[in-house]
């Protein structure tokens, strides 16, 4: 028997033996004259617990506004239409980056606090754990019935016989045993799930940035027939990362042969399907269905179908009744029912110029009024609505312009501005001779093309999140002692004390012990006296 | 049977689950009002032996009184109840499942009445277990009934097929998990609520005030800490199924609108729900934040998800404005 004379010892080694915790220990205040004091108070206050409580709550009420107010990125027409509506308040918010809340420097402030936070608080955590999982489970406390699991009892069985019988009940456990005493631990992955969820959420950091630098989004409208290259020129709209290097754009074109839409009855979307042929640069072709969640992959580049409308097919003939254009007019949807606004223009003739602006119907009905509107998303009955105009485009001196606007401020209106309603195969006769036949109905499609480099890291640091959580959540560590007394005398019986304690859910710690404690006193005397009180606060 | 008819039967049976639920609600009220009740004769008798044993006169209780109705009775009777009510339910998913020729939680109709299955489910599962007292199920399922009736009455679609965007098998996957954890975010946020209103009532006894109604009611409900570690329980078991959620609906965006994240409003409200189920998990384990704090964190991360849910469905325009 050790002579306990060492207390301040002994009760420094009770302590760790209970704190069964991987949270680095509360430091005092820095000593005098040191001159980072200052600092270091500051970095600890910034990487305690309490402070990462609150910027995560920081980060949550940030992002409020980004989940009410409309945000440029996603819809910059809206935000306009916002400001335009509240002209005292919008442009102080819009001054205030409350539609630009994900990039604004507040945002990026707290986030990047938080995660300073977490690189300081996960350093020593590491470390702490690391030697954790090096060394043995702590020395036995002195006193097992101060613990909230306990037991005790006698029995004829030899220490030795006992000490074996708790090593094979503690199966599973890192087990040591120091003389007549074993210390036991389980459930050390509690700590590394949850440095695995705290890593992986750094790592995920890093993929989203990968991809916010070095990714690539452009979209493209493409008509049927048409095509495109993955190629920055093409494109109607570019999005590149900041750190986006051209050489980096995979090269291949896609060829857009037909496009379909299906629809319910109640004119609810039911399938899109473009069925393109495609090959990579120098490479043979091959055919694929690009739909909704079935984007098409080369090499990493994934190009997604976003968007489709109409296009009625025309064919312009000049006064003398040769062919001047021959093309499909994409026609821009404005309700779900495809009303569509069309613009055409011909500036290729010699003279005059024409342009035509009107809308087209798939599924046409007319109001008392004479509107013509659109019952059904489907073609059932397409109508082509134009007035036309004669005159000067103002594309000459070769300012962009959209192709989506016709400026008819240096044009005459043909009829007064009366619009004609033509059907598939049907003629609008300009004065002169000229001639617009609508020949018939194709459709387009829009196309978005996404290079991310970053996400394939996003995704690995996603499946560390989820298991690290799991890990931390679900798995107990816990602490078992057993100190065996031989009896004073040849003869007299053994004595065994048993102690645990857990982190989480005493409950169920209770059972497991009791469990334990059955299997490990087969042969136990009477005089034996058990304790289990689950009233205890769960440690942090 | 057409689908439509299987689509009404499951309408129908829907109404019929809110129906038993409420009668099993009125079961767990019964039982412990009969509980309070012989609280309240225990009480008289307790206080008569006193009278007596100081001398007075002697009191005689009138029998009726004394002969209080057994008060498991009408508490096994609501959880007997519960369990039809469960089944119907299920049924109820079911056939509209068969009715649209796809999983059962396409718009927010089926959704709604998919998360209050899992919240019951889940309730079923810690009374069964025995994690919590059955008196519990006066206050969980009175708000299961209004989301219920709810939904079955606003939200109410027609069976039907799916828009393209959610034709995918992801669906099973992302939408599952997300009814898994809202159903239990649900449940967590009504335990959360009881056991503040218990910890008030606890305040109020200790400074010797006599609590009012609606505070009153913590006389009826199981111990804070009993509230306090279920709510934490069913939090510990649906934010890892959250986040799931989370990445599978990541991983489904990135196929069908080529970006993983795009802080879209449902996007957006999701991860404001996940951050403050996070900062619950922190608060429980930080000294000044237990207890009441904790719980109203739980309440608030709670509303973040029926934000999610229902403001940014009906009032927020985005790219999950499917119904």
């Amino acid at each position: 028997m050790t002579v306990r004379s060492e207390v301040p010892g002994d009760v420094k080694a009770d302590e760790e033996a209970v704190r069964l915790t991987t949270q680095p220990k509360p430091v005092g205040l820095p000593r005098k004259g040191d001159l980072f004091g200052p600092l270091r108070i500051g970095w600890r206050q910034l990487t305690s617990m309490r402070t990462a409580l609150l910027l995560l709550f920081l980060l949550a009420l940030a992002s409020v506004p980004g989940g009410f107010l409309p945000q440029r990125r996603i819809n910059p027409l809206r935000v306009n239409q916002y400001i335009a509506q509240h002209p005292n308040a919008g442009p102080l918010m819009d001054r205030l980056r409350l539609f630009d809340v994900f990039s604004s420097p507040w945002f990026s402030a707290i986030y990047l606090l938080l995660f300073v936070s977490l690189v300081g608080c996960l350093i020593p955590r590491s470390r702490l754990h690391l030697k954790a999982l090096t060394s043995k489970p702590p020395k036995v406390p002195r006193s097992l019935a101060k613990l909230p699991v306990n037991d005790r009892w006698e029995t004829t069985h030899g220490v030795d016989d006992v000490l074996q019988q708790a090593s094979t009940a503690l199966r599973g456990w890192r087990v040591v045993r120091r003389e007549h005493e074993i210390s036991a631990e389980k459930g050390y992955l509690r700590e590394t799930g949850n440095l695995v969820f705290h890593l992986s959420l750094i790592l995920l950091l890093v993929g989203i940035a990968l991809g916010a630098f070095r990714g690539f989004k452009a979209t493209v409208l493409v008509k049927e027939g048409k095509g495109f290259s993955n190629t920055i020129i093409s494109f109607d709209d570019v999005q590149p990362g900041r750190r986006f290097a051209a050489s980096s754009l995979v090269p291949f074109s896609v060829h857009l042969d037909a496009f379909r839409a299906t629809y319910g009855p109640d004119g609810k979307a039911l399938t899109f399907d473009a069925a393109v042929h495609w090959a990579p640069l120098g490479g043979a072709e091959k055919t694929d269905d690009i739909r909704v969640n079935h984007p098409l992959d080369v090499g990493g580049a994934k190009t997604y179908l976003i968007g489709h409308g109409y296009a009625p097919h025309i064919i312009v003939k000049d006064t003398t009744g040769a062919v001047i254009d021959d093309q499909l007019v994409a026609c821009l949807p404005q309700n779900s029912q495809f009303l569509s606004t069309c613009v055409i223009k011909e500036a290729n003739t010699t003279g005059t110029q024409f342009g035509f602006r009107g809308v087209f119907t798939p599924t046409t009905v007319t109001d008392s009024t004479g509107h013509v509107g659109s019952a059904y998303p489907g073609l059932r009955n397409p109508v082509l609505t134009l007035a036309a105009f004669v005159g000067d485009l103002g594309v000459d001196p070769g300012t962009p312009q959209s192709v989506y606007n016709l400026d008819t401020t240096a044009m005459t209106p043909v009829d007064g501005g009366q619009a004609h309603a033509l059907l598939p195969g049907q003629v609008f006769h300009l004065p002169g001779g000229a001639s617009l036949t609508y020949v018939d109905t194709r459709q387009w499609a829009t196309f978005q093309v996404t290079q991310d480099p970053g996400k394939g890291l996003a995704l690995v640091a996603s499946i560390g999140m989820v298991g690290g959580l799991m890990l931390s959540l679900f798995v107990r560590r816990r602490r078992l002692w057993v100190r065996v007394r031989a009896g004073g005398t040849e003869g007299a019986p053994t004595t065994v004390e048993v102690g645990g304690l857990a982190r989480t859910d005493p409950e169920r710690y209770a059972l497991e012990f009791a469990a334990l404690v059955q299997q490990l006193r087969p042969n136990a005397l009477s005089g034996s006296r058990s304790t289990i009180s689950t009233d205890v606060e769960e440690r942090p | 049977m057409t689908d439509q008819s299987l689509g009404q039967l499951g309408d129908g049976l829907l109404l019929a689950t809110v129906v038993v639920y409420a009668l099993a609600m009125l079961g767990y009220a019964g039982e412990q009002a009969s509980r309070k009740a012989r609280r309240a004769v225990t009480s008289v008798r307790a206080s008569s032996q006193v009278l007596v044993g100081a001398g007075g006169p002697s009191v005689t209780l009138p029998a009726e009184t004394v002969t209080v109705e057994t008060p498991s009775r009408s508490g096994r009777l609501a959880v007997f109840l519960t369990v039809c009510g469960w089944a119907v339910h299920v049924t109820s998913l079911v056939l509209r499942g068969f009715a649209a020729h796809r999983v059962p939680w396409g718009n927010m109709y089926e959704f709604s009445s998919a998360v209050a299955l899992v919240a019951v489910t889940f309730f079923l599962v810690l009374v069964a277990r025995g994690r919590v007292e059955r008196a519990l199920g006066a206050f969980v399922m009175l708000p299961v009934v209004l989301y219920l009736g709810l939904a079955s009455s606003v939200l109410y679609t027609a069976a039907g097929p799916l828009v393209p965007a959610l034709n995918s098998y992801w669906i099973k996957i992302h939408v599952a998990a997300a009814i898994m954890a809202s159903g239990s975010f649900l449940l967590s946020g009504v335990v959360a609520l009881l056991y503040l209103l218990r910890s008030r009532y606890d305040a109020q006894l200790t400074a010797r005030r006599t609590p009012h109604f609606p505070v009153s009611l913590g006389a009826q409900l199981p111990s804070a800490p009993v509230l306090d570690r279920v709510s934490y329980s069913v939090i510990a078991f649906a934010f890892p199924v959250w986040t799931f959620a989370i990445i599978a609906g990541g991983i489904w965006a990135e196929s069908a609108w080529g970006r993983y994240w795009g802080w879209d409003p449902k996007e957006t409200w999701s991860f404001i729900t996940w951050v403050l189920y996070a900062g619950y998990l922190h608060a429980r384990a930080t000294a000044g934040w237990k207890g009441n704090k904790a719980a109203w964190v739980a309440v608030a991360a709670a509303g973040a998800l029926i934000v999610d849910y229902y403001v940014v469905n009906i009032f927020v325009v985005g790219l999950h404005s499917y119904a």
